[in-house]
This record gives structure tokens, C-alpha cells and sequence, in this order.
């Protein structure tokens, strides 16, 4: 059991019996391995299956907007961001908040665990030194965790929690890392080339919206995809439709995206959404000198007019 | 093999503004092509799909009785993309019905000399008249034992059908209640007061033989039922009609369902006794 | 009935040989996973897969298909007409269709083949299809098809079942579509003595499928008490409402109808809807009968652990393919879900004080 996982549930256990909050949002044991599963534990005596490790992908600031309760969430650097975000965006009343952080070591992409194993039926997996060890029916294989993280974790430069009402263990060393080599390469192409790369991006895009629904940006009461007076967007999978979905649903995460990875991570047929989002990062970046959620006091850029504003793309 | 999603063309006949806020109309529609009647052969209390093209299809009560030949009686709600869309639509303009869906009030019962007790709120009043036009025709009424009808609308201008509301309180064969919320006309001669109010006051008491054809907005319907229950009224013999959110009417496209039931091709009639073992999801 | 061997270097030119007669689909990897594609002139199915990513349920049920098309050009005579565009429905032919999801067109044919209505575009294309199964030698962890009325050598659906056997397949030719597709491919080695070895295989993949997701009790739940479940709170927590169960569902058939317009040409569309979104039950007034993410988790799973059971009388509305345990984004699973139901036993009815 890692540190992480005794340290929540006493601490869940305390909050509850205390009742200085209504109910904990953590993770519990997935039913498949590599996975775990978003929870909500009310009851002192159920903290038990609250547990933390290298699959706890899932976001869980998503959870939080709309909530009447006082509840304790764990939140990793970039959950924490998240609810940073939430907060300036009134989305969430910190007072009725309790943040456990932590400082994240790091999540795996499962697809990419099992594309490491040649594709074989994966029935265990146990972690240990930075090393997960895989096991199916015939086999056990050892794999290296920095070879099968999430893309967005791979180049994560904020680990560590932004806000904490207590911290789950000692911030961990951040690391330098180029976040945009593949935006440059898209930036680099010809207008032809970008739409083609584009259209090819979002070919296999089904509408499920689970990209959407992952995102914790994305809790608009009725999404402009499913506006029908007037009606925006086709609903059908026709090309224009939903490039036209991804295009403004990025934008409408420009200055507000934390790179979670909620997105691609959720994403049932592996669209690399991430493209789009990481470019307004970039810009936003370059333009405003600003990274989203770092900071629950401050608006994020698109809201805001400052003097100083860049305005030369103002024609 | 008959395509179920397939509208009959038919002509907008009249299109007249029903309520005074406007947003209520009646649309009398004629079929383009005269075959096409027949094979719309309906009984009170079912439903078709009105076909605008290019903008949709809404599932709306047929208001017109099968006892009124040559056109077929629509009021509809000014809410969406459609029902906004016909609003706008003038006489002779071309349009589309597809139906007729659902099932009907339980007539094989009722015209066994049943008394029957309508009970109606607002603008759901569309197959509750239909069904009072199906028992008065000449033909029916026979069938029927005493008639009651509870209807009432936030004002007297909210009322629908109020021409033929005042010729049926005319008549000795029916007895109507009307009633209305609240009115500052000093010349109004009926009802003031809820539906459940009314109902308590006027419903004949319940026996085997009298039957509740219950219809209106959920408010109405859930301060309703312990009225009728204190009547005595066999769930049983109370009989709604349910609106849920449609697309296909035929009971393929999935989101009408209560429970095992789809409210498009199972309903839209259920009787009480049939909901109360179904979740409420409507 | 009877069985054939298709040597593997028979099998290629006997698929190039279908495409004469046949529209062919079968699974192919595309970037990094399998689905069902229609196969172009030299291109075969590529039999290295456990299950496709999506299920084949879009070769007979697209994800959006064109109802009606009409013109609002009224200087047009037939302005405003709705009209059947031309449709395929040549016959055509799936390769290699897992059992679980053949069996599941079984299941949808309930929805749209009833005594009152015939859903035209659903049954021509499912007529206009043959149906050729590849036994399942290999079922993925995830996989329950044992437990929900399947199985990796269910006949149920197929035309024809086949048995991957190294170098060469047995044929099991269940139907006069299996006999018309044997022949149009020109295969016709004769192996009667395949059967026992079918049914050995058959024994064989039926014990790796992991079993034990008991639905033998749902039926005679009550629907009402099974609805008020306290469980579904906690079931329904993780859910974003996505649309990822359902539209990888062999055997989720909701869709929405919508018109769209270019200019003065329109057309009439059908494209899958989901019970997970709000705006499914969505009522013009503003009124939601499912409102919240609990109402719509639990219509889900009520639909086909119970109302699916209620209604048809012919087992649950699934047939334990395991897709959308292996892709719900957060690991929402219709296993435990499906032992929670039937094991639920509602709380004794409190005495009236």
C-alpha cells in the first residue's frame, strides 16, 4: 500500500468522524487493472477502499462544480490547478473545500502499458521503484513507468499541488521539459497541410463527448454542441461537425486548460485532443505570460482586459 | 415494407391564435392526398408527428375527433425550434403528419355505459376535446353514461376551444365545470379556482361504472390524484395520458421509456394502476 | 448444416473471388486499433484481433443516416417532399464477426422488426447481410459472453461460423445466406468429420470465458424497488455521461432524428443518440424526467438488465462483449453493476407505527 493511500484514508477518516466535511471524493481499486475508479465515501468506516496510485488518472475537480456540500477532494498538481480554476470561476466556495494534495508521481497510460506487452490480456499489475510489473495469462513483464506515462504527464512541469489544506507528503522535485515540439510541428506546416493533418486527427471522432465530459473546464450547463435555438453545430459525424466541436471547444479552454490529459485519457478511439488544447497553451504563454490555475486569485487571461495586453493581432 | 417515418403531406387549412398570450394555435390540417385519410383512421387520445421540413417533427395530441371528417385538428405550444417554426407558418402552406401513434383512451370500456369524469388543465386539453366531440356526436352518446368535464386555465383567455367550451355548457347531456385560476372580469359566470379544488366540489363520487380521463401540466396532476383517491377513485379507473420527450413515435428510438413501457407506442394512455408500477420518469 | 475446410491459401482468393457478389466488411488496424471497415479489392481481413474497438453494428446501423432528402426550392415541383435517398442494400457480408456481437444483432432485431412497425432502413440492410462468424479461441479478460446468454461459439446471428485452425478454417454453414457465401467464394472441401472438433473447440473457449456475472434473478425483481436501489448513487459517482458505453454497444440502438439544411436542399438524418446525455429526455417545457446523472446511469443498466428482460422475455440486452468495460473512461463496470441488481433484495417494508 502506498504512503499516499494510508495518509487519505486517515485523513478521510478524521474529516468524516469529525464532521468537518460531508463526504470525501478520492479513488478506489478499478475493477480492471490500470484503472481506478472515481469515488465518494460519506461513511468513517468505508474510507477503506479510498486508495492512491499510478492510475488514478481520472480528474477529480470535475466532481466538484454544483456541489452543495462540504467535501474533501484529492487533488494532484494538476486536479489542484483545476479547482484553482473552479474557484476564480466561482465554481466551487473554497470555504466548503478541504484539498488533500498531492504532490503526483505521475500517471500511466494504460493503452501504452499495453501496447507494451504486445497487446496480451493484462490480468495484474503490481508497482514498485519506478517500475510496474505486468502479468497475463503465460507471462510477467517489467516495464520501466516513465516509458508508459500519460503524454501529458511525460512533460508535466507541475506536480505538485498549487493549494492544500494538507499535503499528502514533501513537494517533489519538478522537472524542465519541452511541452510544445509536436505544436511546432503543426505550426511549421503549410495551411493544406495543417487542415489535412486535422481532418485526419479527427477521423475516427465518434461524438461521444467523453472528452467533454472529462474536462473539468467543460461544466457549461448546455454545451453550444447541443444548443438548439439557435443550432450551432450538425450532429452527425460529418468532418466539418466535428472539427467544428473540437476547434471551439479548445478555444473555449484557451488560458483555462491545465493539461490534465482528462481529455485524451477518456478518449475511447486515442484522438491526441491534446493538440489543440496545448497550442492556446502555448500562445497563452507567449502572449500573456500566464499558465492556467496557478493561482486562485487571478483571472485567466481571455476574461480580463489589462492595459498591457498584447493587441498586435488586432488588424 | 412501409416506412413508419414517412409524413403524409397535408395542407395548412386555417392556423388560428388560441390563448391571449399568443402562444397557443390551432392548425386545421387537410390532407393533400384524399387516399391518405383513410389510412390516418384514429381513435381520441392518440398523437402524431408534425413534420416540418427542414426544421423536425414534434409529437402533438389530435385535438379533431374521427367524428369530424375532411381534416384533422392540431394546437400546439409555441416552445421550440419546430413548434416556433409552424407558428410562423401561414394558410395553404404544405407541411407533413405522420401517425396516428400511440394508443387511444380505453373506448372498448367506456362505451359500455360508463360515466365518464374529464379532468383538464391548460393547453393538455387538445385529446381531452377530442374525446368530448367523440361522445357527443349523435352516433356515440348512447354509449355513454353521464359525462363530466373538469377544465380549467390560469384566466378565461387562456381557455381553449372556448367557443364550443360555452355551447357544451348549453347542452344538458354534458356537465362542464369550467374554472380558472383567477379573473378580474366581473361578468365571469363560472368556476374560480384550481383544478383539484373543482374536482373535489364536482367530480361525481367514484363507482365501477366512472371513469377519470386525467390530463394536464404535472402540478395539476399531482394535487389531482389524492382528490380522486378521497372520491374513492380505483386506480384502476383513472386514466392519464403522459408526454414525454419523442422522436420516432413508434417506440424505436429509445428515450420515451418508463420503465419496460415506451410512452410513444405503449402510452401515451396509461391507467394509474399501470404507473404506479413504473418508475416516475415522466 | 454442414462443414467445410477453407485452407488458408484458398482463403485469399476465395475473399478476392466474394467481392464479385458481395460488399465485404471485416476488421482491420487503423492507427492503433481494429474495426470494421469495407474492404477494398486486396485488402483482407485481418483475423489478429481479439474483439474490434467498435462494435460491427454500424455496417447495418450507421452512426448517421440519411432518412429523407427533399428540396424547399418552391420553384421545384416536389418542393418540400420527403424522399427515400437511393440506398445500397446489395447483399453484403461481415467477416469475421465475433459471436457476441452476430448475437447482438439478434437482440436490436427486437427494437426495430415488430408486429407494428418495420423500421425500413435497419431491416433492408440487416436482410442485405451476411453474417460470418470467427469463433472465439482467445476471449479478452473482460469478456462475459458465457454469462449473458452467448458464447465464443454462439450460432446465434451467424450464417456461417468459422474456427481459425492455423493453416486452414473450418466452416460451419448454418443458413442458405452461409450456402450462398460458400459458394460465391467457391469453397467446398467437405469436412464432416469437423463436427466433433467444433464442438471440442467450442467446450475449450467456453471455459476460458471469465463467467460468474449472475443475471438469473433479475426477472423476478420488482421494477419499481429495484429502481429506488440504494446502490445507485454510488454506481452512478464516477460517471461523466459520456457517450462511450452505449455507442460502442453492439446492442444500444437509441438515436435521434434531426433535420439539416444547406441552402434550399435538406435532408431528414438519424444519427445514435445515448441515454447518458440530459438533452435524450429533455422536454420542450424544460422538464427533465431524468435530470440528474443517477437517473440516466441507472436507466441505462435498468434498460438492459431489466426492462430489456421484462418486455422481450429472451434474457438480458447484452451480450457480454466487454467493450464498454474496457472503455468506460472511469471504469464504470456492467459486471458488478449486474450482480448488484441481482442480488439486490429490497429493505423490509417498515411496520405502520
Amino acid at each position: 500500500m502506498s504512503d499516499y493511500t494510508q495518509k487519505i484514508r486517515e485523513t478521510a477518516k478524521k474529516l468524516l468522524s469529525e464532521g468537518k466535511v460531508d463526504a470525501v471524493i478520492g479513488y478506489r481499486e478499478g475493477t480492471l487493472p490500470l484503472m481506478a475508479e472515481p469515488c465518494l465515501v460519506k461513511d468513517p468506516e468505508k474510507v477503506d477502499q479510498l486508495v492512491f496510485n499510478s492510475f488514478c488518472g481520472v480528474n477529480l475537480a470535475n466532481y466538484l462544480p454544483k456541489r452543495k456540500d462540504r467535501v474533501a477532494v484529492v487533488a494532484k498538481g494538476c486536479d489542484s490547478r483545476n479547482i484553482a480554476l473552479h474557484i476564480v470561476e466561482n465554481q466551487v466556495d473554497r470555504e466548503r473545500l478541504f484539498v488533500i494534495g498531492a504532490p503526483c508521481t505521475r500517471m500511466v497510460d494504460r493503452r501504452k502499458v499495453a501496447a507494451a506487452v504486445g497487446g496480451r490480456e493484462i490480468s495484474g499489475v503490481s508497482e514498485q521503484d519506478g517500475k510496474l510489473t505486468v502479468s497475463g495469462p503465460g507471462y510477467e513483464q517489467t516495464v520501466d513507468k516513465k516509458d508508459v506515462l500519460q503524454d501529458n504527464c511525460s512533460i508535466c512541469i507541475h506536480r505538485n499541488p498549487v493549494l492544500a489544506d494538507e499535503m499528502l507528503g514533501e513537494k517533489l522535485p519538478e522537472q524542465e521539459a519541452d511541452r510544445y515540439a509536436d505544436v511546432r510541428e503543426v505550426e511549421a506546416m503549410s495551411p493544406e497541410e495543417r487542415f489535412a493533418h486535422f481532418k485526419d486527427l479527427f477521423s475516427e471522432c465518434i461524438r461521444c463527448y467523453a472528452c467533454r465530459n472529462a474536462c473539468p473546464l467543460c461544466y457549461c450547463p448546455t454545451c453550444f454542441v447541443d444548443e438548439s435555438k439557435p443550432q450551432w453545430v450538425g450532429k452527425s459525424i460529418d468532418p466539418t461537425d466535428t472539427m467544428t466541436f473540437h476547434f471551439l471547444r479548445a478555444f473555449h479552454c484557451a488560458g483555462r486548460c491545465t493539461d490534465c490529459g482528462a481529455c485524451e485519457r477518456a478518449c475511447p478511439v486515442g484522438i491526441k485532443v491534446r493538440q489543440l488544447t496545448r497550442k492556446l497553451e502555448k500562445d497563452c504563454l507567449g502572449l500573456f505570460d500566464w499558465e492556467a490555475g496557478m493561482n486562485p486569485d487571478v483571472r485567466p487571461p481571455l476574461d480580463t482586459w489589462r492595459p498591457e495586453d498584447p493587441e498586435e493581432f488586432i488588424k | 415494407m412501409e416506412n413508419p417515418y414517412f409524413p403524409y403531406p397535408v395542407r395548412i387549412d386555417s392556423a388560428v391564435i388560441e390563448t391571449e398570450d399568443r402562444n397557443l394555435k390551432t392548425f386545421k390540417l387537410v390532407f393533400v392526398n384524399p387516399e391518405d385519410e383513410k389510412k390516418f383512421a384514429y381513435r381520441p387520445g392518440q398523437f402524431a408527428e408534425l413534420s416540418v421540413t427542414g426544421k423536425g417533427e414534434i409529437p402533438i395530441g389530435i385535438a379533431s375527433s374521427p367524428t369530424e371528417p375532411g381534416f384533422l385538428m392540431f394546437t400546439v405550444n409555441k416552445v421550440g425550434v419546430v413548434s416556433t417554426a409552424l407558428h410562423n407558418m401561414q394558410e395553404g402552406d404544405i407541411m407533413g403528419v405522420r401517425g396516428p401513434l400511440g394508443n387511444w383512451y380505453p373506448w372498448e370500456i367506456l362505451e359500455q355505459g360508463k360515466n365518464v369524469v374529464i379532468i383538464g388543465g391548460g393547453f393538455a386539453f387538445t385529446t381531452l376535446r377530442s374525446s368530448i366531440v367523440y361522445m357527443l356526436d349523435p352516433k356515440n352518446r348512447e354509449k355513454f353514461g353521464d359525462i363530466h368535464v373538469i377544465y380549467g386555465a390560469r384566466s378565461p383567455g387562456m381557455l381553449l376551444y372556448r367557443d364550443e367550451l360555452m355551447e357544451w355548457e348549453k347542452r344538458d347531456d354534458i356537465h362542464m365545470h369550467i374554472t380558472v385560476d383567477g379573473t378580474d372580469d366581473p361578468d365571469w359566470k363560472y368556476n374560480v379556482g384550481f383544478v383539484p379544488t373543482i374536482t373535489e366540489q364536482k367530480a361525481p363520487k367514484a363507482d365501477a361504472d366512472t371513469y377519470a380521463i386525467v390530463c394536464g401540466p404535472p402540478v395539476m396532476i399531482k394535487f389531482t390524484q389524492p382528490v380522486l383517491d378521497k372520491l374513492g377513485y380505483a386506480h384502476d379507473h383513472i386514466i392519464m395520458s403522459l408526454e414525454n420527450r419523442m422522436k420516432c413515435g413508434i417506440g424505436m428510438c429509445g428515450r420515451c421509456n418508463i420503465g419496460m413501457e415506451y410512452v410513444c407506442k405503449d402510452g401515451p394512455v396509461f391507467t394509474l394502476e399501470q404507473l404506479n408500477r413504473t418508475p416516475r420518469e415522466y | 448444416m454442414r462443414f467445410l475446410k477453407i485452407a488458408k491459401d484458398d482463403w485469399t482468393r476465395g475473399v478476392e473471388d466474394l467481392k464479385k457478389s458481395f460488399r465485404v466488411f471485416g476488421p482491420v488496424k487503423e492507427k492503433e486499433a481494429y474495426d470494421f471497415r469495407l474492404l477494398d479489392k486486396g485488402v483482407l481481413p485481418d483475423f489478429s484481433f481479439q474483439n474490434t474497438r467498435l462494435s460491427p453494428k454500424s455496417t447495418v446501423y450507421p452512426q448517421s443516416e440519411i432518412l429523407f432528402e427533399y428540396t424547399l426550392d418552391e420553384s421545384k415541383a416536389d418542393h418540400h417532399v420527403h424522399k427515400v435517398p437511393e440506398k445500397d442494400y446489395s447483399p453484403r457480408v461481415i467477416l469475421g464477426i465475433r459471436p457476441c456481437d452476430a448475437k447482438a444483432f439478434e437482440l436490436v432485431r427486437l427494437n426495430f422488426d415488430t408486429p407494428e412497425y418495420k423500421d425500413p432502413y435497419w431491416l433492408s440492410a440487416y436482410e442485405a447481410t451476411t453474417k460470418v462468424g470467427l469463433a472465439c479461441d482467445d476471449p479478452c479478460s473482460t469478456c462475459f459472453c458465457t454469462s449473458a446468454g452467448s458464447g465464443p461459439y454462439d450460432e446465434a446471428g451467424l450464417d456461417v461460423l468459422l474456427a481459425d485452425r492455423d493453416d486452414h478454417f473450418l466452416a460451419k454453414v448454418l443458413t442458405e445466406k452461409g450456402e450462398a457465401f460458400v459458394s460465391a467464394a467457391g469453397w467446398n472441401t467437405e469436412a464432416p468429420d469437423a463436427e466433433a472438433g467444433f464442438e471440442k473447440l467450442a467446450a475449450e473457449a467456453e471455459g476460458k470465458v471469465p463467467g460468474g456475472v449472475p443475471t438469473d434473478k433479475l426477472a423476478d425483481k420488482e421494477t419499481v424497488a429495484l429502481h429506488g436501489a440504494d446502490f445507485w448513487e454510488d454506481v452512478a459517482f464516477s460517471c461523466i455521461n459520456c457517450g462511450t458505453c452505449t455507442y460502442l454497444c453492439p446492442t444500444c440502438w437509441c438515436f435521434d432524428i434531426q433535420d439539416e439544411v444547406k441552402g434550399a436542399e435538406g435532408v431528414r438524418m438519424r444519427n445514435w443518440d445515448s441515454c447518458m446525455f440530459p438533452l435524450f429526455t429533455l422536454h420542450g417545457s424544460g422538464h427533465n424526467p431524468r435530470a440528474t446523472k443517477v437517473d440516466r446511469v441507472r436507466q441505462r443498466f435498468m434498460h438492459k438488465l431489466k426492462y430489456f428482460v421484462d418486455r422481450y422475455g429472451r434474457g438480458i440486452q447484452c451480450v457480454g462483449c466487454g467493450r464498454c468495460v474496457s472503455s468506460c473512461p472511469v471504469n464504470i463496470d456492467i459486471r458488478r453493476v449486474a450482480r448488484l441488481m441481482n442480488e439486490f433484495e429490497p429493505a423490509p417494508e417498515k411496520c405502520p407505527a
